[in-house]
């Protein structure tokens, strides 16, 4: 049929974009990472480059052997499979066996995203899938914390990095406490500028508060996520250990170390925004952010680990799903929504 | 910035490149009269209008040749002095056939309108006054092309209170309503004032945005003192022309949704459609040609021209230099037009722009899934959650796109402009609200 004018071309309204698209959005949040990546760098030495390489080595072979086939790698393009090994590595100890790095990361990817359906369907962050995978499996490992510059220089490889697969993991000669363990099991307080300038024991990417909450300020003005989530846990946080605290300040750490220990900004800012596995409302994302908030002290305080972060946000992960049935935005021109 | 004083808009929305300065400051000038010209029955919303010539009639310039097909129908008079040649189907924009009458101009005419004597609409009774309308042959130009005397009729118990006069042109691009408000302030703001007499309102705002200062102090230069009559400077923001969006940014108001304006006492209509409401009242000219902008980088002379309705697209096309990389042609503004399939259809009386688009620009990026990062949601000036409702349009379930709203979207594309993942989120909204259309049309 001579519909018309061969060579024009038919598609739907609107024929303007943004031009920004989803990898590039990764690319932005891995670059807002790198300040945190140079830090881990800079406190633990070249292991902590070998971990990374590790997880996001396992992660993305996971998702290029095992994602959307035809062609084979497609979804590697959207950047999210790296995002998820330099996160996952971000939350491992310095002196993690390469072998378990590689695996976590590789069962971040499968058990947390491919066996969902792929990107933007999973329910969980896949990183902390991973991590939570890792702590299971390997309790031991993931548990043993070395302080920094326990070795001799920057090349200084630790040994436990290498160890063989399957075989036991030898911890290392100096195996140090975590500003946490210390808060709880031995009632010791950490100093604050050691919190804050990173001069801990603990994962890659958490020790170094100052650094992580520049990163997530510059990251929230550019709108590389919803700053509402990480204000959110914050703020919770803030409110919950400052009541708790009230009541009796020796028994209980201080508002200001719960803020500043442990992986809570690292998770605030970079993993309870995963995009994927939080609420897309606004309302959303503030019932998201202080449900985390919460958790993460009742874990920290009256339960049975010393950090709590990862569970608090898995566990969130898992309510997103009610909480934006709850929070849909009220349309234009509507009065209180109407529930189903 | 809504707190600032001047600065008023909606909530949500999207600002996209404007690319209006190609031909923001172009003039107004006349396309000249082509050999053949095209009037599809159907270039209004309602009913198609009958024709009331025949093959080998003469008619000339501002002659009627079609009557209205009902109440929500119009008229349609001949752009040119010359000759029918067919009355029966053409191809449209979309590539459908439709009736449509075809006249050939006199070659020898001079196609000057002869002027009638200006008549007092002041003097009509309101029922006179929409009559008169409708014999004008004025739909909304703003680009849906809805008669305009529907909305004057007033049903029983409804006041119109306020007039709203849009003049935002808030989509890219487009400026001939910018050139109208500079080049015919007169014209408009006359326009207005019968309008606003005739409907009984106690005021009109004309809300204009901030990127058209030159249009703003136009406007308000010939508003008569003591006028009722208030230009309303609004942010610039993407789709800030909806009415609704629009009513929400002069007066901070929401229409009900699945209402009309009309309903809260507001009236809408677009700037061009006021000057062309003096034309008829004081000139006698019907909606014969309408002020259009010709951009893009397929042309090599952009332009903002007054087009006599039914030329043919590819004329004008070639009136401002069309080349050879143009890969598309749009029909209307670049967030809610039309494509075309054939420069063979007519400008038509919802002309509003004729965009030609080169290679690079229609290859959109690869669909990557969704991320859920909740851009469009924070797009959405109807506050819906496109992501949510492109989901269930994929899978079809329209009971629950229903139950989230997906018949309050007005299409206006902000989702799909800033959708990283280039998800085709209105088309499927668009796709789907038509489903639902046609299961209601069975059952019922």
């Amino acid at each position: 049929m001579m519909a018309g004018d061969p060579r024009l071309l038919l598609q739907s309204a609107p024929f303007l974009r943004r031009g920004i698209t989803t990898p590039r959005l990764m690319t932005e949040v891995i670059i807002g990472m790198g300040p945190v990546i140079l830090a881990a760098v800079y406190f633990f030495g070249i292991s902590a480059i070998f971990v990374m390489l590790a997880t996001t080595a396992g992660a993305a072979g996971a998702e290029w052997l095992l994602g959307p086939a035809r062609p084979r790698g497609r979804t590697l393009k959207d950047g999210s499979a790296i995002l998820t090994g330099i996160v996952l590595a971000l939350c491992l100890p310095p002196g993690f066996p390469l072998w378990m790095a590689f695996l976590g990361g590789a069962a971040g990817i499968c058990l947390g995203k491919l066996a969902f359906g792929g990107l933007g369907q999973n329910m969980f962050n896949p990183a902390l899938v991973g991590r939570a995978f890792l702590q299971a499996a390997f309790p031991g490992a993931i548990t043993t914390w070395s302080a920094q510059g326990d070795i001799g220089g920057f090349f200084t490889v630790r040994a436990s990095n290498f160890a063989a697969p399957f075989m036991q993991a030898t911890p290392d000669a100096v195996a140090t406490a975590t500003p946490l363990g210390l808060m709880k099991f031995e009632h010791q307080t950490t100093p604050l500028t050691d919190l804050l300038l990173g001069n801990t024991a603990g994962s890659l990417g958490e020790t170094c508060a100052i650094v992580i909450l520049l990163c997530g300020v510059v990251m929230a003005v550019r709108r590389a996520f919803d700053w509402r989530i990480p204000a959110a846990i914050l703020l919770s946080v803030t409110v919950f250990s400052t009541v708790v605290w009230a009541f009796n300040t020796e028994k209980f750490p201080a508002p200001w170390a719960m803020l500043t220990s442990g992986g809570l900004l690292f998770g605030a800012v970079y993993m309870a925004t995963d995009p994927v596995t939080s609420p897309v409302t606004p309302r959303g994302a503030w019932a998201f952010g202080a449900g985390i908030g919460v958790i993460v002290v009742l874990i920290r305080l009256w339960g049975g680990l010393p950090e709590g972060v990862m569970y608090a946000i898995l566990l969130m992960n898992a309510a997103t799903p009610l909480i934006e049935r709850v929070t849909q935005p009220r349309p234009f021109g509507r009065g209180a929504i109407e529930h189903e | 910035m809504s707190s600032l004083p001047n600065r008023k808009s909606f909530r949500h929305g999207v600002h996209p490149l404007e690319h209006k300065e190609e031909t923001e400051h172009l003039p107004l000038e006349r396309m000249p009269f082509v050999g053949r010209y095209v009037l599809p029955l159907g270039q209004h919303i309602g009913a198609p209008c009958r024709a009331v010539v025949r093959a080998g009639e003469k008619v000339t310039r501002g002659q009627l040749i079609a009557e209205p097909g009902g109440f929500v129908s119009t008229s349609l008079h001949s752009p040119v002095t010359g000759r029918v040649v067919d009355v029966g189907p053409h191809r449209q924009g979309n590539g459908q056939l439709v009736p449509a009458i075809q006249i050939e101009a006199d070659p020898y005419s001079s196609q000057q309108f002869r002027e009638r004597d200006p008549v007092d609409p002041f003097a009509m009774g309101v029922d006179e006054f929409a009559a008169s309308v409708q014999r004008a042959g004025l739909v909304g130009l703003g680009g849906a092309a809805f008669p305009s005397h529907v909305k004057y009729k007033l049903p029983e118990g409804k006041a119109c209170e306020r007039l709203v006069i849009n003049g935002c042109e808030c989509e890219p691009y487009l400026t001939c309503d910018h050139r109208v408000m500079v080049e015919r302030p007169a014209e408009v703001v006359r326009g207005v004032s019968i309008l606003a007499e005739k409907l009984g309102a106690r005021g009109a705002w004309i809300g204009v945005e901030m990127n058209k200062p030159d249009g703003i102090d136009s406007l308000r230069a010939h508003l008569p003192a003591g006028s009722k009559i208030t230009v309303a400077p609004l942010a610039v923001k993407y789709p800030q022309g909806a009415e609704k969006m629009l009513i929400k940014a002069v007066f901070n108001e929401e229409v009900p949704a699945g209402h009309l304006p009309l309903d809260i006492g507001v009236v809408v209509n677009n700037v061009a459609t006021m000057a062309c409401l003096t034309d008829w009242f004081d000139r006698g000219q019907p909606l014969i040609e309408r002020a259009l902008t010709v951009a893009g980088p397929g042309v090599d002379r952009p332009a903002n021209l007054i087009v006599p309705i039914g030329t043919p697209i590819r004329d004008v096309l070639r009136h401002c230099g069309i080349n050879r990389d143009t890969r598309q042609v749009v029909m209307g503004g670049p967030m809610m037009g039309m494509p075309l399939a054939t420069l063979d259809a007519p400008v038509v009386k919802g002309t509003s722009g004729l965009l030609a688009f080169t290679d690079n620009m229609v290859n959109h990026p690869t669909e990557y899934a969704c991320v859920r990062c909740g851009s469009c949601l924070e797009a959405c000036g109807n506050f819906l959650n496109p992501s949510r409702l492109a989901r269930l349009a994929r899978a079809g379930r329209y009971e629950e796109l229903e139950g989230a709203f997906v018949m309050d979207c007005m299409e206006c594309g902000a989702c799909t402009y800033t959708c990283p993942s280039s998800v085709p989120i209105v088309h499927l909204i668009r796709a789907a609200k038509l489903t639902i259309r046609q299961r209601k049309a069975k059952q019922g």
